[in-house]
């Protein structure tokens, strides 16, 4: 009877503190969530009457004139974004391979380890501010490729990170399982390891993506903008977080409109590609 | 059980002749001083408590462990005369010659096609049909090939773990390795993979040379023709399976096998 008395006590302290812990812990989420959906309600109340079809047509309108649309930003952002992938893909992915299967011990991968760290915590500010010394100045004029390459390097570090600790998740007796028929290094970690991890290293390169595709300070000083519709990345190309920036401050009602309709197809944007990441990650990983 | 004179086994050549092998796992000591053969076309199995360096020895046949830095082998190794401990042997070429299948079933992230041919097409380049051959016939060999020969083209790791197993033991027969190194190929299987993976381990020896690791003794009892006892790193004692299990010469041996201890 002693003992019965002394374990129910016990027990109602444990439900009590368990009660108490996940109260908390369900407040935090509530918080979280009710901050995620405040944004995204006003992103579609302010930004659903921009979405139409002279958003995707049109480009943007010249200060006083009526209507107008994205279309050169959007093209420009995601003629960047392609240059950035394309250049940050191959870099991260054989940097990331590099870490994890080669330069365990060595003094090169725990400095490359070191810069991608700092790469991963600079203010992209800075990185734009580099950019604009080594690529811009120099040349005489913001680019189209200016703007590549600042993404590009904010891309990077991520894309590395994230193949790093993949392939590290890939456990060693597979590895040795290829070893053992007598692979060399390169040919384990091409087709064994990075195959093992593909569904991961996959989904680092699109939450990179979603990561540079809002980035705005890195192109101010790089792409810049350009109020007509051009393809050329040679010169100033217009880009959706510039615009938004420029427009959204701008006393024009009609631009306002256009740069909550460029921030809600941004958001858009990045939660498809966070969502896709997600699926493709948990369907891989089940097979 | 196979089982094989004395007069046979003096006139076999040996495959594996380790001569004075000590291994360090930095600076911790793991095998003292090892004298072994390994007969060509016999299955030989080492016993022994956890940790008594049987795993590890067996990792030194392939320079498995060359794979970490801190571990290292001293003494020799000879493969057919040759000395693999030499720095300037080629790792993959030697791992060729050996096999390996491990404790836990590995499947690569590939078809199970694929699987089979990854191995193949590292040292050979043979013509898609030539390869189909080849791939059926590793297949026939782990006793793999009803099961698998109409989905070939699925992942293997939708196999069964015994499956899976018997696919990792296909894969290293593939190759046409000299020497194929078992390191508790069944530990992680269900009684009737466990049979069948034994089953295989005795029909291949007609062609391979066979070193297995198994904490069970009636395993090793059941199939090798001969059984090394190890402990603390040494070799304890090493002969015919029948003789080490019924008359063993050391009174530690008959202490592990009679349960006494281990």
């Amino acid at each position: 009877m002693e003992l019965n008395n002394f374990n129910q006590a016990l027990y109602r302290r444990r439900q009590r503190a368990n009660a108490i812990g996940l109260g908390l812990s369900m407040g935090a989420m509530g918080l979280g969530l009710a901050v995620l959906l405040w944004i995204l309600g006003v992103l579609f109340y302010n930004g659903v009457s921009a979405l139409d079809w002279n958003l995707f047509t049109q480009s943007t309108p010249a200060p006083g004139s009526e209507g107008g649309g994205l279309a050169n930003a959007i093209v420009g952002s995601l003629m960047m974004l392609g240059f950035s992938v394309l250049v940050s893909t191959p870099v991260g992915i054989l940097a990331g391979i590099y870490l994890a299967e080669y330069g365990d011990q060595s003094k090169t991968a725990s400095v490359t380890r070191f810069v991608t760290d700092i790469m991963l915590s600079a203010p992209s500010i800075v990185l734009g501010l580099f950019v604009y010394a080594i690529a811009v100045a120099p040349f005489g004029g913001f680019s189209g490729w200016a703007g590549s390459l600042a993404l590009s390097l904010i891309a990077v570090p991520v894309v590395v990170r994230t193949t790093e600790n993949m392939l590290r998740l890939v456990p060693g007796s597979l590895r040795e399982a290829a070893f053992a028929l007598g692979a060399p290094r390169w040919k384990v970690s091409l087709m064994v390891t990075l195959k093992a991890a593909r569904s991961g290293v996959v989904t680092g390169l699109l939450l990179a993506i979603a990561r540079i595709s809002g980035e705005t300070a890195p192109l101010l000083f790089t792409a810049l903008n350009n109020q007509f519709f051009s393809t050329s990345m040679d010169k100033p190309l217009s880009n959706l977080p510039v615009v938004i920036f420029q427009f959204a401050m701008s006393p024009y009602d009609n631009w306002v409109r256009l740069a909550w309709g460029g921030a809600l197809l941004i958001t858009l944007a990045v939660l498809t590609l966070n969502i896709v990441a997600r699926v493709f990650f948990r369907d891989s990983t089940k097979q | 059980m196979n089982s094989s004179t004395s007069t046979e086994a003096q006139s076999g050549r040996n495959a594996i002749e380790v001569r004075n092998l000590s291994f360090y796992y930095g600076a911790y000591k793991g095998l003292r001083n090892i004298h072994l053969d390994i007969p060509e076309g016999k299955v030989t199995a080492f016993i022994g408590p956890s940790g008594c360096g049987k795993s590890t020895l067996l990792r030194t046949l392939n320079r498995m462990y060359s794979l970490y830095p801190g571990q290292r082998a001293e003494g020799e190794i000879l493969l057919y005369g040759q000395n693999i401990l030499d720095p300037k042997q080629d790792l993959n070429l030697l791992r060729a010659r050996v096999g390996m299948v491990f404790q836990k079933p590995t499947p690569f992230p590939m078809s199970i096609y694929d699987n089979i041919a990854f191995g193949v097409k590292l040292y050979e380049n043979l013509s898609r049909s030539d390869m189909d051959d080849r791939v059926e016939w590793a297949l026939t060999k782990a006793a793999l090939w009803s099961e698998v020969k109409d989905k070939l083209n699925q992942s293997g790791l939708s196999l069964s773990g015994g499956q899976q197993q018997r696919l990792c033991i296909a894969r290293s027969v593939a190759v046409k390795p000299q020497v194929l190194l078992l390191d508790e190929p069944t530990s992680a299987l269900d009684p009737i993979s466990t049979a069948k993976v034994e089953e295989l381990v005795h029909e291949l020896k007609t062609d391979y040379t066979i070193a297995i690791v198994t904490h069970n003794m009636q395993q090793a009892a059941r199939c090798s023709d001969y059984t090394a006892y190890m402990y603390l790193g040494e070799l304890m004692e090493v002969g015919e399976t029948k003789e080490l299990f019924f008359k063993p010469k050391r009174t530690e041996t008959e202490d592990y096998i009679t349960g006494r201890f281990g």
